[in-house]
């Protein structure tokens, strides 16, 4: 493509067969305590 | 769904549903815009006087294409999901224990009423703190990985306690194949180095309490008597950082009105050699002066577009830093169960007072309308659970169209009661908030993106 550079084609459709298996981490347990930032966090089954 | 923006001289188009994201040129970007509702003709009709017709046409068909691959314009397919997600059988996997309701500072923007949480002074016993660990085993079926943090008010006032409540969730591990991942949030006062050591071979986080700035520090997180508390602490969080090789801890600081020039603190922070930076913006009502307004929200937009473009300067020199509310991951990142969940509040994590009550989190714990349950006899309140449970973007007529919700899931359900008295509403201010932080977030993706490309 000459125009568009697609930076991710990972969809979150895709990972809906397999996903929701809940071993990540709680998100409030990271750092926010008074906000939620599901987005920033990573999937266990990738680490 | 599409939310396409410029930030820092990219054109950046998100979509939403596929959670794809493209850099693009000024005519994919405009021809993005007009796609849904003009066909070619009036798109080239509506443009021409911009761009020439050829480009027009190649721009129109690359995004075709990536539609195509489901990339652009992909559709919603995440409602009905929703309700088969809701029949399931939730376990619960992350406690928050509340160590002592103390505490040694007198922060003034505390949600815990100085550690209290609008009640008695309060340490948590050891047979309590064993309680909440064989609750979190028997509760948590077959997921192995369970968290457990260690909160206040201050919890360093109670350590012999948390020790032991460390000694035995291990003691556990192997019979019931779980691993505990055990953390720490602590304001630093009683920082040693037993309780550094301790923290580095159990800790799997720690969150250590800053506010930034000497003076922007001191002036919210007094000691008791009104002193200040940044010389105190910030020698010994220096030491832990470097002690956990600048890895697995965050400072952590909240911004006020009082600081809308925030940028500079976590810049300062960044500066005594911090490595992992949060400082997130107070939640409170805005009848406290140093709330943030609404009218604040220009200048910390601002300040997060600073932030951002510092951030990548230094990245580039090879002498960043990780900004918590900038970080995203685009390859690897949630999937779309978790984005829907949230943050589990009330479901999969829930609070324990240091007296074996459960509420849904933290920042229910006081409201007695939200106590859920305790140690002995489990959940108690299935009604107040189930409300949770059905908690989840599509419940929320304020998220259900934001280009944000499968980055902040529907948001705080303690923010969302705070402001409006129900879990089910958003609390406004924080949301414009966080759409800032992910629109810089991917900017900065897409700037080292390029980077890696020269």
């Amino acid at each position: 493509m000459k125009r568009i550079k697609t930076l991710t084609n990972k969809t979150l459709k895709n990972t809906m067969a397999k996903g929701g298996c809940g071993e990540c981490q709680t998100s409030c347990q990271s750092a926010c305590k008074t906000s939620c930032t599901v987005g920033n966090q990573s999937c266990e089954n990738n680490k | 769904m599409i939310h396409q923006y410029k930030n820092n001289g990219y054109n950046i188009v998100l979509d939403v549903c596929s959670g794809a994201v493209h850099v693009v040129d000024d005519v994919v970007y405009d021809v993005i815009a007009l796609y849904e509702q003009e066909s070619l003709t009036g798109i080239i009709e509506k443009l021409s006087s911009s761009y020439k017709e050829e480009d027009i046409k190649e721009a129109y068909e690359e995004i075709e294409e990536l539609k195509e691959e489901g990339l652009l314009f992909a559709e919603d397919e995440y409602k009905e999901y929703v309700i088969d997600f809701k029949k399931r059988q939730t376990v619960v996997k992350a406690l928050c224990l509340h160590i002592a309701h103390d505490c040694n500072l007198a922060c003034k923007y505390c949600f815990a009423g100085k550690g209290e949480y609008n009640g008695d002074k309060s340490l948590m016993s050891l047979e309590v703190g064993k309680k909440a660990i064989d609750f979190l085993i028997q509760n948590s079926g077959n997921r192995r990985n369970l968290e457990v943090d260690f909160f206040g008010g201050e919890p360093l006032m109670n350590f012999e306690v948390v020790k032991g409540i460390v000694a035995y969730g291990r003691s556990l591990e192997e019979k019931y194949n779980k691993n505990f991942r055990f953390t720490l949030t602590t304001n630093g006062m009683l920082l040693n180095d037993e309780v550094m050591e301790f923290a580095n071979k159990e800790m799997s986080n720690v969150v250590l309490s800053v506010d930034g700035r000497k003076e922007v520090n001191d002036r919210m997180r007094p000691t008791p008597n009104g002193k200040g508390s940044y010389d105190i602490f910030m020698p010994k969080f220096i030491k832990l950082a470097n002690l956990r090789n600048q890895t697995n801890y965050y400072v952590r600081g909240t911004c006020t009105h009082y600081n809308l020039d925030f940028s500079k603190d976590v810049l300062h922070l960044a500066d005594l050699g911090f490595k992992q930076i949060s400082v997130e913006p107070v939640v409170s009502l805005s009848e406290e002066p140093y709330a943030i307004k609404e009218e604040d929200l220009p200048i910390l937009f601002e300040e997060y577009d600073i932030l951002a473009k510092e951030l990548i300067k230094r990245k580039k020199e090879g002498n960043g830093f990780n900004f918590f509310h900038f970080m995203i991951d685009l390859e690897q990142g949630p999937c779309v169960a978790k984005r829907l969940s949230g943050c589990g509040s009330g479901v999969e994590y829930l609070s324990v007072t240091p007296w074996g009550d459960l509420y849904p989190c933290h920042q229910f714990v006081g409201e007695e309308d939200y106590l859920i349950g305790n140690l002995d006899d489990g959940i108690t309140n299935t009604a107040l659970r189930d409300e949770f449970k059905l908690c989840n973007v599509y419940a929320k007529e304020k998220c259900k169209n934001c280009f944000a919700r499968f980055y902040c899931s529907g948001g705080c359900a303690a923010n969302s009661y705070k402001f409006h008295g129900s879990i089910l509403d958003a609390y406004d201010i924080g949301c414009e908030l966080q759409k800032k932080r992910i629109e810089c977030a991917i900017m900065i993706k897409a700037a080292l993106a390029e980077q890696e490309d020269e």
